[in-house]
């Protein structure tokens, strides 16, 4: 849904991209500083050694709800004129295997997707097992996923 | 600075991660979500693959989640190399062996294969999903934590310990 005087110049091609290049390098930086990108803080959180984990992920749910609730209600677009909306997410029985299954690994790994990609960038070479595990992982549920209950 | 440079606090990293949510919709257009690259990837990596889930999927389309966890990867590398005044250990020393590639891989791969069924993860379902106050989303996020607990319970009859 593109405005029409939003001229679609190279440099707007790049600017587009380069956006969520840089969002997620913010959000990569965050993790990071906050450790939760360590094995260490997500055994601390399973083992209810430190509450840190989960204040830090309700108040980034907090923050999150009070700007989903104002972009629901005033419905900006974004600088490129795209329309902004927050779909709902179905329910389905996979939110169930499929989590309780992404929890055994979330334990095992001390890692959860947004971390591997933060533990690469940030040197930890061993972390491309992680993250050709999570690869294979996916392709295994592409091949499986007619036969899965959904 | 110093304050900086340190390990931040919950307090500041929380409403961050929050910020992050808003950043994504406001200049992005885009839902918060990571897990989804996996498909993503592997559709790069398999252009042929004849597979349902990664040949009707619209990789031009989706290309924001590959450009966002490069960017995850590139933030990482700047508070790693610039912002911080002692090295963060992200694997445990136990984790660099034979066998700690093992339990990566194995751990990795009920990563991949538990959040695509799940449709999300921590940041698709735990931080958009209940943001935005979605049954599914609450019942994912409790699903993961019974996974884990089941997980650590597990590892303390095992090894007696918390390693």
């Amino acid at each position: 849904m593109s405005r029409s005087h939003v001229a679609d110049t190279r440099l707007n091609q790049f600017m587009r991209a380069m956006r969520y290049v840089l969002i997620g390098a913010f959000f990569g930086l965050v993790l990071t500083k906050a450790e939760v990108v360590t094995w260490h803080k997500i055994r601390a959180m399973f083992y209810f050694q430190e509450p840190d984990l989960y204040l830090i992920i309700g108040s980034a749910v907090a923050v999150a709800a009070l700007l989903v609730a104002l972009v629901k209600r005033f419905k900006p677009h974004t600088p490129f004129g795209e329309e902004v909306t927050v779909p709902d997410k179905p329910m389905h029985k996979g939110v169930f295997y499929g989590g309780f299954l992404f929890g055994l690994g979330w334990f095992i790994t001390g890692t959860c997707p947004g971390p591997i990609y933060a533990q690469l960038g940030g040197g930890e070479f061993f972390a491309v097992f992680t993250l050709i595990g999570a690869l294979a992982g996916a392709y295994a549920f592409a091949w499986a996923k007619p036969k899965l209950t959904d | 600075m110093q304050f900086l440079l340190s390990p931040w606090p919950w307090w500041l990293a929380g409403p961050l991660i929050g910020l992050t949510v808003g950043l994504l919709l406001v200049l992005g257009g885009r839902n918060l979500g990571v897990s989804s690259s996996f498909r993503h990837l592997c559709t790069l990596a398999l252009p042929k693959s004849r597979l349902p889930y990664l040949a009707h999927n619209d990789v031009r389309k989706q290309a924001w989640s590959v450009l966002f966890v490069f960017g995850i990867s590139l933030g990482a590398f700047l508070a790693v190399h610039f912002l911080s005044n002692a090295p963060v250990e992200f694997l445990p020393a136990h984790y660099h062996s034979t066998s700690g590639a093992l339990k990566l891989l194995a751990g990795g791969f009920l990563v991949g294969f538990g959040t695509r069924w799940a449709r999300g993860c921590t940041s698709g379902h735990a931080i958009m999903g209940l943001a935005n106050f979605q049954l599914a989303s609450l019942y994912a996020v409790l699903s993961f934590f019974a996974g884990g607990l089941v997980a650590a319970g597990i590892a303390l009859l095992l090894n007696g310990g918390l390693s």
